[in-house]
This record gives structure tokens, C-alpha cells and sequence, in this order.
């Protein structure tokens, strides 16, 4: 799969920009802060729907502008789809699929695969659970979309669920009543239903990860140790209504769903050592690059494609490490290198050049 | 902003369910603009229907008279009932032509973000009608969605004690559409969701 082009109205710092992409490697050369992240991260936002760099969707919009539109051509084993995004902050998102419009933004997941990797992803081994297990449902979502549909049913019951424990927790604090949790039990039941699905998914997920994880951070790492990961789960699949019958009581005393994948976390150690807390920020930086390389090279290894974006890279890295690196994607059927030193990149993924400007892009 | 009626209209129009101020500010002009006669025959349909629409005292749909038309149809089966969110639930699945029983209507879906629990539904009134004995099958016809589908679940985990069949709608699909242009999402759902024939 690859990208074709890419065209850019309202978004970041870009009033209107257009790119056409070939398959193989291509550098996008620019100073820092010229907009090539900005670049990417619209290819990020056409895959995932969010951004990998901020929780809301206000800042992707130009300032001054209202709304912004992203435009994809994706050439899939021979045939071109165009993806069409407007995105306008506080109301649902607009998509149309080859120039037909779709019931649902969601709908356009699954039309491009694609693993980004950023600066910011220090924060996948740095940041709090959530940034982790969204970067599990994220690739859940690359392989089997409708893990997209699962994990928003998901979320809307625990909504629910946690509204109506609120609700009880407000009662008797307020009034010493006992608020009717007649209802409790169907909730329970859903969450039971889509949350076992989410986490079998997320087992099997890291379980095949793992062995991709371990080679992948070898290959980039400048120290020793051996990169393993771990769910952490509060549940098992199957005992899902058991746990939360056991945390009920608390569960009202506090208002709030205390078992289930929403709590879970992705345990990441080197050797011994937990990454968190412990590990250097190089090798913090090259395990997160390499959980975004075992991401590929999983999805490679199921027969799906991916788009590879690695977004200001290798001027991290040392000689050795760049040419590990450009060894194991050299072979990708598109990959985008974003660089503000041409020359921090090896020559054997030097292919097509894009010079970046504040506002503009274009073929060198 | 405009002054006086004319502003007050626009943001009582602005009020309605999927009424932005771009249109509510053209459904306003529109009015203005409309024979006297035809904006008299407008104000008369909406106090009309406040005024004397009522909810059928048994089945909680709209209804012209202390019961509705289909509470009040001898032909219809009285062993199977049919449970929906809202009265026009009731209208599509009359459309369907499939269904002979009699309906529920519960005015809602069980929503706690709402503030909505079996409380403010018609779920009292449920409970006491399959209780006078006469009905067999209870289908749950509630929405497809997140509220729609915890909301047959109450009522399915409430119901099993009395020894009635429940049954839901089937979903997934959309019959008649063709399977390629279904989305991921849907398709993938579907797809393990599968059943054995
Ligand atoms: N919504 C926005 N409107 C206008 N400019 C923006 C917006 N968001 C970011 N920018 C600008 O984009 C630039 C950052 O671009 P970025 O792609 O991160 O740079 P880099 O080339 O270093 O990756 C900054 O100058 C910032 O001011
Ligand atoms: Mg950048
Ligand atoms: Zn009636």
C-alpha cells in the first residue's frame, strides 16, 4: 500500500498544500518547524482518526480557519481510494470514500495502514497506561477495523456504567438514600461482553508482538538488555462479571468501574527493569521506536502493507544503529523519512526528495 | 440578531430536535413570507396536537382517544407484545406489515448520562401487563445501540422469572444491500457474529 498523494486545506500551519508521492523511500527536508511533522501527522489522522500529538482536534485546524480537509489517494494492489476528511472541532467528523460520502467517519478506518513513528511516542514507554493501550487498540484497529466498532461500544457502556455508580454514589452522599442499581447488572453484562472481547484481542495482540519487539529494539538500541512485554491485565477474558462483583462495593463508594481493560496496562522491561522510571532517555527513545517497528513488521508479516513514517529519527541515532534501521525497511512498499539534515539519513533510503517551507512542499 | 417576533421565532425554531441557526433563521423568513392563511392552518396543527393528542393509556403510543387504534383493534393477538423506544418506532414496524400482537412503548432507552432509569420509563406499566398472564412472547425491540440494547437486557433479566419468551430483533446487515459496500466495520462485526444454519 502506499500513499499517492496527500492534499492539505486548513490544516496546521498549511493554508493548502498538495504532495504526490511515489512508492519506496522519500525525504522530507526542512528546518525545525517548517511543518514536516504537520505533514504526517494529517497522514496519522487519516488512519487513525486522532492525532498522535494532541487529544483534541481543535489545534489541527489552521488558525482562523473553521475547518480543515485532508485528502488521501491510497493505491491498494493496483487500485486508487481516495479518503476525504473534514474535520471540524466539536461536532463529528465528515468523510467521504471514493468520492462518496459515508454514514460514519469511522467508516474510513481500515482504507490506510499505516505505523508512525514520532518523538512523541517516548511518551508510549514514559506516559500513563492510556497512551499504551491506545497504542494496543490502534493496531488492533490496522488489523481488524472492527475492533474500531468494539472498543467505542465499550467505551460508551463504561460511560454509562460509571454515570449510573456516580449517580448512586451522589444519592447516598447527598441525601443518605439508596439509589435504585436495579440496572446494574445489564450494564455489567455489556461491559462483560465487549470488554472480554477487547482483551482477548489484546492478549493474543502482545503475545505475537513480543518476539517482533525483542528484535526490533536489537537492532536500534545503542545499550544491552533484552526488550519484554507484558499485559497487565485486572481481569481475565472469562471472569469479568466475577471481579466486578467482587469490587462492587467499592466500586459505589467511589463511583466508578474498577476492573476491566479500561484499567489494564502494557508492562515494558528491559532485562529486569521496567523501562518506566528506570531505563535512560536513549533507551527510552529506542524502545519506543522499536514497539512502532514490531507494529510493522507484525502487520508485514500478516500479508498487510503498511505506510512507514519515521518522523525526525535519525539524527538520534548513531552510524551503526542507521544503517540497522534502513536495513530492516529498506524493502518497504513506501516509507517517509522526515529529516532536517539530509545527511543524517543513509544513502540507501534516499529516494525521492521533498523540500519543506513554512506553508509549501514541493519535489525537489 | 434580529429585533423582536421576528428573533423570537428564529430562536424558537432554533429550539427544535436538528434545527441549526442557519435554518432556523430560513424556516422564520419562510413564515414571514407564507400567506397569512397557511401560517393561521400551522399555529392551529401545533396547539391541535398539544392539545389533544394523548398517550394510549395501556400502550403508551399516541392515540386520539383514552386507548389507540391498535389497543383497540379486537384482531390483533394479545399474546405476543412488542416492546419499542418511541411511537414511531411503532409506525416502522407497522410499515413492516410482519407483526399482529400489540405494543409497549417506553418512551425512552435506559440512559444514566440522562439521568434516565426504569423510573422514567414506562417499565411499571410493562411489568404490570405481562403480569395479567395473557402474553407469551415479549420481543424487545429497543434500538440497536449502546442505551437500546442494556435497555432489553434489564428488561430480558427482569422478564426470565415469568416464564415468557423473549426475543430481540436480529441485527448486523442491512438486508438488501450488497456485501462489498458494507464498511469494515460492519462487515467485520457481522462476520463474527456468525451463526450456524
Ligand atoms: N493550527 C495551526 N495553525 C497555524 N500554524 C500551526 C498550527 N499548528 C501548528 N502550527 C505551526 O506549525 C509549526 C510546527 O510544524 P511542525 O510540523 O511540527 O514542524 P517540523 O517541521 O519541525 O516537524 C509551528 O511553527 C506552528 O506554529
Ligand atoms: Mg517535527
Ligand atoms: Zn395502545
Amino acid at each position: 500500500m502506499h500513499v499517492r498523494r496527500l492534499e492539505l486545506t486548513d490544516v496546521r500551519s498549511y493554508a493548502h498544500a498538495a504532495i504526490d508521492l511515489e512508492p519506496g523511500a522519500s525525504v522530507l527536508i526542512g528546518q525545525n518547524g517548517v511543518g514536516k511533522t504537520n505533514l504526517v501527522e494529517a497522514m496519522g489522522y487519516v488512519a487513525t482518526l486522532a492525532s498522535h500529538r494532541v487529544s483534541n482536534d481543535a489545534p489541527l485546524v489552521r488558525m482562523n480557519a473553521q475547518t480543515a480537509v485532508i485528502r488521501c489517494a491510497i493505491v491498494h494492489e493496483g487500485r486508487e481510494l481516495l479518503v476525504e476528511l473534514e474535520i471540524v472541532p466539536g461536532k463529528a467528523n465528515r468523510a467521504r470514500l471514493g468520492r462518496s460520502p459515508v454514514r460514519r467517519a469511522r467508516d474510513v478506518l481500515g482504507a490506510l495502514r499505516l505505523v508512525l513513528f514520532a518523538p512523541e511516542d517516548l511518551s508510549l514507554v514514559r506516559g500513563d497506561p492510556e497512551q499504551r493501550r491506545r497504542f494496543l487498540d490502534d493496531l488492533l484497529v490496522a488489523r481488524q477495523p472492527r475492533f474500531a466498532g468494539v472498543r467505542a461500544d465499550y467505551d460508551r457502556v463504561l460511560k454509562q456504567r460509571n454515570a449510573l455508580l456516580r449517580s448512586a454514589y451522589l444519592a447516598r452522599k447527598v441525601a443518605g438514600q439508596k439509589r435504585d442499581l436495579s440496572t446494574l447488572e445489564a450494564w455489567d453484562q455489556h461491559l462483560a461482553d465487549f470488554g472480554a472481547q477487547l482483551l482477548q484481542a489484546r492478549l493474543s495482540l502482545v503475545e505475537q508482538l513480543a518476539p517482533h519487539l525483542e528484535d526490533s529494539y536489537q537492532r536500534v538500541s545503542a545499550g544491552e538488555g533484552k526488550a519484554v512485554m507484558e499485559y497487565k491485565a485486572t481481569t481475565t477474558p472469562g471472569t469479568i462479571l466475577e471481579v466486578l462483583a467482587q469490587v462492587r462495593d467499592e466500586e459505589i463508594a467511589r463511583g466508578t468501574t474498577l476492573a476491566g481493560p479500561h484499567r489494564d496496562d502494557l508492562l515494558l522491561r528491559l532485562g529486569e527493569l521496567p523501562v518506566k522510571g528506570y531505563a535512560s532517555h536513549g533507551e527510552s527513545w529506542s524502545y519506543a521506536l522499536a514497539m512502532r517497528l514490531a507494529s510493522y513488521t507484525l502487520l508485514r508479516s500478516e500479508g498487510i502493507e503498511p505506510v512507514l513514517v519515521l518522523d525526525d529519527v535519525f539524527a538520534e541515532l548513531d552510524t551503526g544503529r542507521r544503517e540497522r534501521l534502513a536495513e530492516l525497511v529498506r524493502d518497504a512498499a513506501q516509507v517517509l523519512i522526515t529529516c532536517a539534515v539530509e545527511a543524517d539519513v543513509p544513502e540507501s533510503l534516499r529516494g525521492a526528495r521533498y523540500l519543506v517551507t513554512p506553508g509549501e512542499v514541493r519535489r525537489d | 440578531m434580529y429585533e423582536g417576533p421576528i428573533q423570537d421565532l428564529i430562536d424558537e425554531f432554533g429550539r427544535l430536535p436538528g434545527i441549526g441557526p442557519k435554518s432556523a433563521q430560513r424556516l422564520a423568513f419562510h413564515v414571514l413570507a407564507a400567506d397569512a392563511t397557511d401560517v393561521k392552518r400551522l399555529a392551529l396543527a401545533l396547539t391541535r396536537a398539544k392539545e389533544e393528542v394523548r398517550f394510549c393509556t395501556s400502550c403508551f403510543n399516541v392515540a386520539e382517544a383514552e386507548l389507540c387504534r391498535i389497543c383497540r383493534d379486537p384482531r390483533r393477538r394479545d399474546d405476543a407484545l412488542c416492546v419499542v423506544e418511541e411511537p414511531k418506532d411503532v409506525v416502522a414496524i407497522e410499515r413492516t406489515g410482519e407483526f399482529r400482537g400489540r405494543y409497549h412503548v417506553l418512551g425512552g432507552a435506559i440512559n444514566p448520562l440522562e439521568g434516565i432509569g426504569p423510573d422514567q420509563l414506562k417499565v411499571r406499566e410493562l411489568m404490570s401487563r405481562l403480569s395479567s398472564g395473557s402474553i407469551n412472547e415479549l420481543i424487545l425491540a429497543t434500538d440497536p445501540n449502546t442505551e437500546g440494547e442494556a435497555t432489553a437486557t434489564y428488561l430480558a433479566l427482569m422478564v426470565k422469572p415469568m416464564g415468557i419468551t423473549v426475543t430481540r430483533l436480529a441485527s448486523g446487515l442491512p438486508v438488501g444491500g450488497d456485501l462489498e459496500y458494507a464498511d469494515e466495520i460492519t462487515l467485520g462485526r457481522a462476520f463474527e457474529g456468525r451463526r450456524k444454519l
